[in-house]
């Protein structure tokens, strides 16, 4: 472990699960456990996984107007309906740029007088020098003392609800605060997997105990950033800096409807957020590429940054990979990647170029797998 | 058997020689979804790319690890990439290939050289 990487207070544990650890974001993480990718991949499709996501950032927003003052200030910053989310939800959204690119995604919650939100670890410390810089009035108070576990799959709720009694009762994108033998938990229902689950926030201390606790149940094993990545893109999610980043804009990238009616072209509350005059365009007239699910007909995954072309031979590339993998639940290779609108259709075949042969690829619905959230 | 520094094992069988790769590598690799086999009757120079395997995490080749003619594939593989985790060592050779100076099969390594390389 090269000495300028941070760990979570999970770091031990991992180890002692037999974790093989890979530098991530900064952060000394594990890539797979004894398990293996594949099959940590089907058992939380079957069961329940476990994750350390503590690497990524909880921060909270505080203004002494409450959570309505940070929603109208944050809403500068992010083309999401704030204002109009209830309290104890959570919204999808993303920090937008001048030029309308994504400069980080991010999970914003609503939690009655203030705002919670979590965002990419490699991000972090950029998102919150844009907050501070951006949201005047506002504290922007960065949670470095809680961990963060993802706990996902079919039999999440029933192993939770045996220890933090009420969670079963919450729905897809609630959020909650729970007292529990492991101190205070925010718990929200979501995930990034496409798996009914949850994601609870602990105060450190209590993190091991926890993960103990929850690894104990039989139904629950330990997954690693492997499979995590495989059963993000099975549920056709985006991984920032690959199939999103400053040089794709929401719409480009397939995510309008993170976008609510309100802060649109003739929403009450249109525009205000950066790049939002492309971006508003993009949703009025489309944007010239959009980000597509990509199932290749053969057995060869096509990874990031494979060339895609829309014939066999000659001519040159008109879109590319962003995320390709092998999806172990539809056992098949699978990729997303940006095409222009007009190839962009369900079933329009392209070549992906993989050494140095063009292979056939069909554009596919997303997600590869439906998801199966409690809504 | 023979091994190579690329974690390839080398089984000489009648005039042909058998290619696999060991069990340390295929833990390595993670599990196998994908290979890419060559064709029978290719003429290959060692160190040519002959196979591409495809694991969850990444795309690897095997070398040839002699001059020579591809003899025989292990067509088994291409429907049940998994084997190579599975059998390693056993069912899941890659090809068959009949040296064409059979010497070049001297610089390789045996097994305590091979598990003193990895250790």
């Amino acid at each position: 472990m090269s000495a300028d990487l941070q760990i979570t207070p999970l770091n031990a544990l991992h180890r002692e699960l037999g974790a093989k650890m890979v530098p991530f974001a900064g952060y000394d993480m594990p890539v797979q456990y004894p398990m293996g990718v594949m099959k940590e991949h089907l058992h939380c499709r079957a069961k329940a996984g476990l994750f350390d996501v503590s690497h990524m950032g909880q921060v909270i927003l505080h203004a002494p107007g409450g959570y309505d003052a940070v929603a109208q200030a944050m809403e500068a910053l992010v083309p999401v309906d704030l204002l109009g989310l209830g309290a104890m939800r959570q919204r999808y959204g993303m920090f937008t740029n001048d030029a309308g690119g994504i400069l980080d995604d991010l999970m914003l919650a609503n939690r009655g007088d203030h705002m919670f939100v979590v965002v990419n670890a490699a991000c972090k410390a950029d998102d919150i020098a844009h907050m501070r810089a951006g949201l005047p009035g506002i504290e922007v108070q960065e949670i470095a003392d809680r961990a963060l576990l993802a706990l996902q799959g079919p039999a999440a709720e029933a192993v939770l609800e045996a220890m933090v009694p009420g969670v079963a009762a919450m729905r897809f994108m609630d959020v909650g605060i729970f007292e529990s033998t492991f101190g205070e938990l925010w718990i929200s229902r979501s995930g990034y997997t496409g798996e009914d689950g949850f994601e609870i926030s602990v105060p450190e201390a209590q993190a091991e105990p926890l993960a103990r606790a929850l690894l104990a149940h039989e139904d629950v094993e330990p997954i690693g950033l492997g499979a995590r990545d495989s059963l993000r893109l099975e549920a056709g999610l985006c991984l920032y800096g690959h199939d999103i980043d400053t040089g794709t804009t929401p719409v480009e990238a397939s995510l309008s409807w993170a976008i609510q009616k309100v802060r649109r072209a003739d929403g009450a509350r249109a525009g205000g957020f950066p790049g939002a005059e492309r971006i508003l365009g993009e949703l009025q007239q489309r944007a010239p590429r959009a980000r597509v699910g990509l199932r290749p007909e053969g057995r060869a995954p096509m990874r990031e940054g494979t060339p895609l072309f829309a014939q066999a031979t000659g001519g040159e590339p008109v879109g590319h990979v962003t995320s390709g993998a092998f999806g172990p639940t539809i056992e098949a290779p699978m990729s997303m990647g940006y095409v222009p609108q007009a190839l962009a259709a369900e079933g329009t075949e392209l070549y992906g170029e993989v050494r140095g042969k063009r292979l056939p690829v069909r554009v596919a619905k997303l997600p590869f797998t439906p998801a199966t959230f409690k809504r | 058997m023979k091994f190579t520094e690329e974690h390839e094992w080398l089984r000489v069988e009648d005039d042909v020689v058998v290619v696999g790769i060991t069990e340390h590598a295929s833990e390595q690799l993670g599990d196998v979804v994908f290979v890419d086999l060559p064709e029978v009757g290719t003429e290959v120079s060692k160190d040519d790319e002959v196979v591409v395997i495809e694991s969850v995490k990444a795309a690897s080749d095997i070398l040839a690890p002699i001059d020579g003619e591809i003899v025989e594939v292990n067509e088994a593989l291409i429907d049940n990439p998994g084997k190579v985790n599975e059998d390693p060592m056993g069912d899941a050779w890659f090809f068959k290939i009949k040296p064409a100076d059979p010497s070049q099969m001297d610089d390789y390594m045996d097994e305590a050289a091979y598990q003193a390389h990895i250790a």
